[in-house]
C-alpha cells in the first residue's frame, strides 16, 4: 500500500464511525464532525489516479482510482456525511450516527474503488452500513429494515455473480465501461440497477426509508441511489435500455408521490424520480448527458437532504407525519420552512438554485441527441416534480389551514445544518461554475440564458396555477377523507389513473402470490426443520443407518458399469 | 537432528501426552501439558507447511522401513495445511477450555477430558499426516472414539445419547471406510496411497475398485457430515461441552474432507472419479441439497449451538460443492472454505460457549437482550455470523468467491447461481440471533453487564480477529489452498 492511499478517506470516515460507537459527549461530537471534514481534507490532498495497490483474492486490486467521475461523488458523499452529522448531533441513538459514518465510508470507498472487486466490497459493506442505520430507529423499523437488508444482499448476489463471471471471461478485473451483451455484465447492470432503485424494485426505496429516524433518512437518501448512479455512469453509460428505465422511475415517483399523504414517503417517491433522470442520463450517454446526471446527482443530494432535514424537523417536534395532520406550521417553525421552501424550490429548478443549473443540462443532452419524445417527457416530468415535491411538500406541511400545531424550531445544530445546505443550493445556482469545473468533461452549457430562464418560468408557473386552480376542490376532499389514498386516486388526473391502476394491478397481481407464497414457504421449513419435524427433529439410529446403507446403494448402483 | 522426524512427530507427540495426563490425575496438571503440546503442534505443523512450500512434498519412513513396505508419512502443501488448521484450533481451545471445562465437567474428569482432547488431537493429526491406507483408519478411529466420549462429557444427559447414536453411526461409517479400503488392496495389493495410486494405472477391472469408491465414498462421507448422512452431527454438536463443539466442530468434519480429497485426486485421480463415474454429479446433487436443507433448518432451531451445527451442514455442503466440480480452482476452493469455515465455526462456538457460562444456556430465549449484557460477545457473534453470510471482509466471503468462479469457469452457472441464492438462507439464520441479541429486552433480573472472563472471551475474539483478517488479507489462505490443490492433483508424480 502506498503512502497516499494511507490517507483513504473512506476506509478513515468508516474507521471514525467504528471509533465513535465507543465513545461519549464532547468527544464523540468531534469525531463525528471532524471526520467527514478530514475525510475531504485527504480526499483532495490526493492526486488524480491510481493509488493503494492490493493484493486480493488472487488479483491485483486498486483501492483508489482518482479522476474526474470519482471525485465528484467522493466529494458530495463527504459534503453529506458533515451536513447529516451536524443536522443528528441530538440524535439520542448512539448507533445511527457512527453507523451513518460508516455507510458514508463505504459510499465513498465504492465511488473511489479502481475495480469491481473493491467496489463489491465497499457495496456489501455499504449495505450493512445503510441497514444499522434503519435499525437504529427502533423496533418499528425492524421489519423495514429486514426487507431492506434482503433486498440488499439480493442485490449484492446478483452483482457478485456478475463479477465472477465477468472476471472469468475476461480474466480481469478492471472496471470500465461495459455493454450488457453477457449474461454476466447484464448481471453487474442488474445489481447496479437494483441499488438505484429502478423498476421492477423501486418499492423497497419508499417501504424502508420514511421507516428511519427524523435524522435518519437524512443520510439513506444520499448514498445508496447515487453510488449506484456512479456506477451505471461508470459502468454503463449510452446503454440505450437505460432509457426507457430512467424515464419509468421518473413518472413512478410522480404518480406516487403525488397520491402519497406521508410526506417523508412522498420525498422518497421523489427520490426515485430523481435518480430516474439520472439513470436516463446515463443511458443517453453523450458528454454532456453524463456531465449532466453527474451534476444532477450532486445537486440533488443536497437538496434532497435539506427537504429531508426539514421534514425530519417537522417529525421530531410534531411527532407527524401525514400531511393531514400537519399544516401552518410556518407561524412557529418560519426558519425550517424556509429551509424546505428552497429545498422545494431547487428540487423543482427554479432559476437561481442548484437544481436549475443541473437538471436542464440531461434534457439538453436529450435535445442534442435528437431524442425528441425524451426531451418530451423529462419537461413533462418537470412539470410534475415542481406539483409533487415543489409545492405539495411545502404547502401542506407549512401552510394549507391551521393545524392548531404550535411546535419550536428544531435545536441549534439542526438549523445550522439546514441553513448550510440552503446556502449551498442557493450558491451553487448563482455561481455554477465550480461546480461545473468538477464535472467529468468540459462544459460548454450556459444555464442562464433568457431561453431557459423564460421557459422553465413558465413551465413552474403553468403547473403551479395548475396545482392552485386544483386546490379548491382538493381542499374540499381534503376535510373528508384524505387519510384513504383511494380519495386521492379519484382526484388525481384522469390521464393518470389507468397508469396508476395499471401498475397497482401489477403489484397486487404479483406482490399478493409472491407475499403468500413466502408466507407458506416459511410455513413448510418451519414444519420441515424445526426440532418437532420431519428434518431438524431427532432421527432414530435406524434411520440415520438407513440413509447410510441407502447412500452406498445408490453411489454402488450409479457407478457400476 | 529433531527436524528430520517432525511429519511423526506432530501426531507422537499429543498421543504420548495423553496417558501422561491420565497417570498425572491433575486437571491443572492436563491444562498445561495440552496448552504445550498444543504449542508444540502448531509449531511443528507450521514449519512443515513452511518445509513442504518450500520443497515439495516430504516422505518420512516410520522405524526407517521404506515404502510402500512401512507405513510412509508423507507431507505436502494439502495435508500440512489441514495440520496447522487442527493445531492453530487446539491452540486456541485449550486456554479457553481451563474455565469453560471447569463449569460444565465435573471436577473429577477434568483431566480425562484433556487426556481425551490430546487423542483426539493425535487422531486428527495422525490422519491428516499419514500417507498410509490403513494407519489412516486407525487414526480414525482413536479420534472418533476420543470424540465419542468427549461428547458424553456434556452437562446433559441427552448427551449420552448424542454419543450413542454418533458412535453407532462413526463406526457404520469407519467400517465402510475400511471395506473401501480392502477391495483396493486387494486389487492393487498395497496399502499406501502413493503406490496406490501408481498401481491404480494397471487394474484391468473397475468394478471392485467402484465399489471400493463407493464405500469410502459413504464412510468418510458419513464422518464429514456429507447430506443425508449428517443427522448425528447437530445433536453431537449441541450436547457436547462447549470447548469440545468449537474443536470438533473446527476440525473433525475438515479432517475427513481432506481424506476424500486426497483418495479422490490423489489416489484415484480426477478422471478416474470425474470422468468415468458420475461422482461429481451425485456429489454435486447432494452438497446442494445440504445447502438449502441444512441452512434452512438453521432458521427455525431454537437453540443457538443447534442452529451453528445446522449450519455447519449446509457450508460443508460448499466445501463437497468445490470437490464436486472436479476441478483444480474446484478444489482449492474448497481447501479455502476448509480453512475459512473452520476458523469461522470455531470462533462461533466458542463465543457461544461464552454465552452458555454467563447464561447458563444458548437456546434462543436466553440470548435476548444479549447486546445489552455481554455487548462484546454479541457483536464478535454478529461478525463469524457475517462470515457465514460470506460478506466481503471477513473469511467467508474469499472462499465464496473463490467457489463462484471455479462454479462459472467449469462453466456451471447453476451451481454459481444455488451458492449465492443459499447464502440468503444463512442471512437469515444469522438474522435470527441478531433479532434476539439487539432487538429484544434481556430477561428480568438479568445483570447489566456481564462479559464471560477473559480467557474465554480472549480466544473466542483472536480467532474472530482471524475470520476478519483472512477477509481483508485473503490471498495467503487462497494460495495456500491453490498449492494444496496442485499437491493433491499432483501426489504421485
Amino acid at each position: 500500500m502506498t503512502a497516499s492511499a494511507a490517507l483513504h478517506p473512506g476506509l478513515w470516515l468508516a474507521a471514525a464511525g467504528v471509533a465513535a460507537v465507543f465513545l461519549r459527549g464532547r468527544a464523540r461530537q468531534a469525531v463525528l464532525l471532524a471526520a467527514p471534514l478530514a475525510a475531504l481534507a485527504f480526499l483532495w490532498a490526493l492526486p488524480d489516479g491510481p493509488h493503494g495497490a492490493w493484493s486480493f483474492l488472487g488479483f491485483e486490486a486498486t483501492l483508489v482510482r482518482l479522476d474526474n467521475l470519482s471525485r465528484l461523488f467522493a466529494t458530495i458523499f463527504a459534503v453529506m456525511a458533515f451536513a447529516g452529522a451536524l443536522y443528528a448531533l441530538g440524535q439520542a441513538s448512539r448507533l445511527e450516527v457512527p453507523a451513518a459514518l460508516v455507510y458514508a465510508g463505504s459510499a465513498i470507498g465504492a465511488a473511489l474503488a479502481g475495480d469491481l472487486l473493491t467496489l463489491f466490497v465497499f457495496w456489501e459493506l455499504m449495505a450493512v452500513g445503510s441497514t444499522l442505520v434503519l435499525w437504529s430507529a427502533g423496533p418499528q423499523a425492524f421489519a423495514a429494515s429486514r426487507r431492506y437488508l434482503a433486498m440488499h444482499l439480493l442485490g449484492g448476489v446478483l452483482l457478485m455473480a456478475g463479477i465472477a463471471g465477468h472476471v472469468a471471461a475476461t480474466g480481469s478485473i478492471a472496471f470500465h465501461l461495459m455493454r450488457p451483451d453477457t449474461v454476466a455484465t447484464a448481471l453487474i447492470l442488474a445489481g447496479f440497477l437494483l441499488n438505484a432503485g429502478a423498476p421492477p424494485v423501486s418499492a423497497w426505496l419508499p417501504d424502508a426509508y420514511p421507516e428511519a429516524s427524523w435524522s435518519g433518512m437524512v443520510f439513506l437518501s444520499a448514498f445508496t441511489t447515487k453510488t449506484a448512479v456512479y456506477a451505471l455512469l461508470r459502468g454503463f453509460a449510452g446503454t440505450e435500455i437505460l432509457v426507457p428505465i430512467g424515464l419509468f422511475m421518473v413518472f413512478y415517483g410522480i404518480v406516487y408521490a403525488i397520491l402519497e399523504n406521508d410526506m417523508r414517503r412522498i420525498l422518497a417517491y421523489s427520490i426515485v424520480n430523481q435518480v430516474g433522470f439520472m439513470v436516463t442520463g446515463a443511458g443517453i450517454g453523450t458528454e454532456m448527458a453524463v456531465n449532466g446526471a453527474a451534476a444532477h446527482a450532486f445537486t440533488h443530494i443536497l437538496y434532497k437532504a435539506l427537504l429531508l432535514m426539514s421534514a425530519g424537523a417537522v417529525l421530531l417536534q410534531t411527532g407527524k407525519r401525514k400531511c393531514t395532520d400537519l399544516g401552518g406550521l410556518f407561524r412557529t417553525m418560519p426558519l425550517t420552512a424556509a429551509c424546505g421552501i428552497v429545498g422545494a424550490l431547487a428540487i423543482s429548478s427554479f432559476p437561481l438554485t442548484s437544481g436549475f443549473v443541473s437538471k436542464s443540462m440531461v434534457s439538453q443532452a436529450a435535445a442534442d441527441g435528437h431524442l425528441q419524445a425524451v426531451w418530451l417527457l423529462l419537461t413533462a416530468a418537470s412539470a410534475g416534480v415542481f406539483l409533487h415535491a415543489g409545492i405539495k411538500f411545502p404547502w401542506f406541511v407549512f401552510f394549507q389551514k391551521d393545524s392548531g400545531l404550535r411546535p419550536a424550531e428544531p435545536p441549534p445544530a439542526m438549523r445550522a445544518a439546514m441553513v448550510l445546505l440552503a446556502f449551498l443550493c442557493v450558491a451553487i445556482g448563482v455561481v455554477p461554475g465550480p461546480l461545473y469545473a468538477l464535472l467529468p468533461y468540459p462544459v460548454h452549457y450556459v444555464p442562464y440564458t433568457a431561453g431557459h430562464v423564460v421557459a422553465m418560468l413558465q413551465l413552474l408557473l403553468f403547473s403551479g396555477l395548475a396545482f392552485f386552480l386544483l386546490l379548491p376542490m382538493l381542499r374540499r376532499t381534503l376535510t373528508i377523507t384524505l387519510d384513504t389514498d383511494w380519495a386521492w386516486r379519484r382526484l388525481a388526473p384522469a390521464a393518470w389513473a389507468p397508469v396508476e391502476a395499471a401498475i397497482e394491478v401489477a403489484r397486487r397481481g404479483v406482490l399478493g402470490p409472491a407475499r403468500d407464497l413466502l408466507a407458506r414457504a416459511a410455513g413448510a421449513v418451519a414444519r420441515f426443520g424445526s426440532p418437532q419435524g420431519a428434518f431438524g427433529g431427532a432421527w432414530s439410529v435406524r434411520a440415520m443407518a438407513g440413509w447410510v446403507v441407502a447412500l452406498l446403494a445408490a453411489l454402488l448402483i450409479l457407478t457400476y458399469r | 537432528m529433531l527436524a528430520q522426524h517432525l511429519p511423526v512427530l506432530v501426531a507422537v507427540v499429543p498421543l504420548v501426552a495423553a496417558p501422561l495426563i491420565v497417570v498425572a490425575r491433575s486437571g491443572f496438571l492436563g491444562w498445561v501439558t495440552a496448552l504445550l503440546v498444543a504449542a508444540a503442534t502448531t509449531a511443528m505443523s507450521a514449519a512443515l507447511l513452511a518445509q513442504a512450500t518450500a520443497s515439495g512434498t516430504i516422505s518420512y519412513a516410520i522405524g526407517s522401513w521404506p515404502p510402500p513396505w512401512g507405513i510412509e508419512y508423507r507431507v505436502d502443501a494439502a495435508n500440512a495445511l489441514v495440520a496447522l488448521l487442527v493445531s492453530a484450533v487446539a491452540l486456541v481451545v485449550v486456554p479457553y477450555a481451563r474455565r469453560s471445562v471447569s463449569a460444565e465437567v465435573g471436577q473429577d474428569r477434568q483431566y480425562l477430558f484433556y487426556a481425551l482432547l490430546m487423542l483426539c488431537l493425535a487422531g486428527l493429526l495422525g490422519m491428516a499426516l499419514t500417507g498410509d491406507a490403513f494407519n489412516l483408519f486407525v487414526f480414525l478411529e482413536i479420534s472418533s472414539l476420543s470424540t465419542y466420549v468427549l461428547i458424553a462429557l456434556g452437562r446433559h444427559r441427552r448427551a449420552l445419547l448424542a454419543a450413542y447414536q454418533y458412535l453407532v453411526l462413526g463406526t457404520t461409517g469407519a467400517t465402510f471406510y475400511v471395506i473401501g479400503v480392502g477391495l483396493l488392496y486387494l486389487a492393487t495389493g498395497t496399502l499406501n496411497f502413493a503406490d496406490m495410486a501408481v498401481r491404480l494405472a494397471d487394474v484391468r477391472d473397475a468394478r471392485p475398485l467402484a465399489a471400493g469408491l463407493a464405500f469410502i465414498t459413504a464412510g468418510i462421507g458419513l464422518k464429514l457430515a456429507l447430506f443425508p448422512l449428517h443427522a448425528w452431527l447437530p445433536n453431537a454438536y449441541a450436547c457436547a461441552p462447549s470447548a469440545v463443539s468449537a474443536f470438533v466442530a473446527a476440525t473433525a468434519t475438515k479432517v475427513s474432507i481432506y481424506v476424500l480429497m486426497r483418495v479422490y485426486f490423489s489416489v484415484f485421480g480426477v478422471d478416474a472419479v470425474f470422468r468415468d463415474l458420475p461422482t461429481g454429479a451425485i456429489l454435486a446433487v447432494l452438497s446442494v441439497a445440504a445447502m438449502f436443507a441444512a441452512s434452512a433448518a438453521a432458521i427455525v432451531q431454537p437453540d443457538l449451538k443447534r442452529l451453528l451445527a445446522f449450519s455447519s451442514v449446509g457450508q460443508v455442503g460448499y466445501i463437497t460443492l468445490g470437490i464436486s466440480l472436479g476441478s483444480a480452482p474446484g478444489l482449492a476452493a474448497a481447501m479455502a472454505h476448509v480453512v475459512n469455515h473452520g476458523i469461522t465455526k470455531g470462533a462461533l462456538f466458542l463465543l457461544a460457549g461464552a454465552m452458555a457460562l454467563r447464561l447458563g444456556g444458548t437456546g434462543m430465549d436466553r440470548v435476548a437482550g444479549l447486546a445489552r449484557t455481554m455487548p462484546v460477545t454479541a457483536f464478535a457473534f454478529v461478525v463469524g455470523g457475517l462470515s457465514l453470510i460470506g460478506v466481503p471482509g471477513t473469511a467467508g466471503f474469499a472462499s465464496k468467491w473463490a467457489l463462484v468462479s471455479a462454479a462459472i469457469e467449469a462453466g456451471r452457472w447453476w451451481i454459481a447461481g444455488a451458492v449465492l441464492l443459499s447464502s440468503l438462507l444463512a442471512v437469515a439464520y444469522v438474522w435470527r440471533f441478531v433479532e434476539c441479541a439487539y432487538f429484544r429486552e434481556p430477561p428480568a433480573g438479568a445483570p447489566d453487564r456481564d462479559e464471560a472472563p477473559a480467557d474465554m472471551t480472549g480466544p473466542a475474539l483472536a480467532l474472530t480477529a482471524a475470520v476478519v483478517a483472512a477477509g481483508l488479507f485473503a490471498s495467503p489462505v487462497l494460495e495456500a489452498s491453490t498449492r494444496a490443490a496442485a499437491a493433491l492433483m499432483g501426489f504421485a508424480r
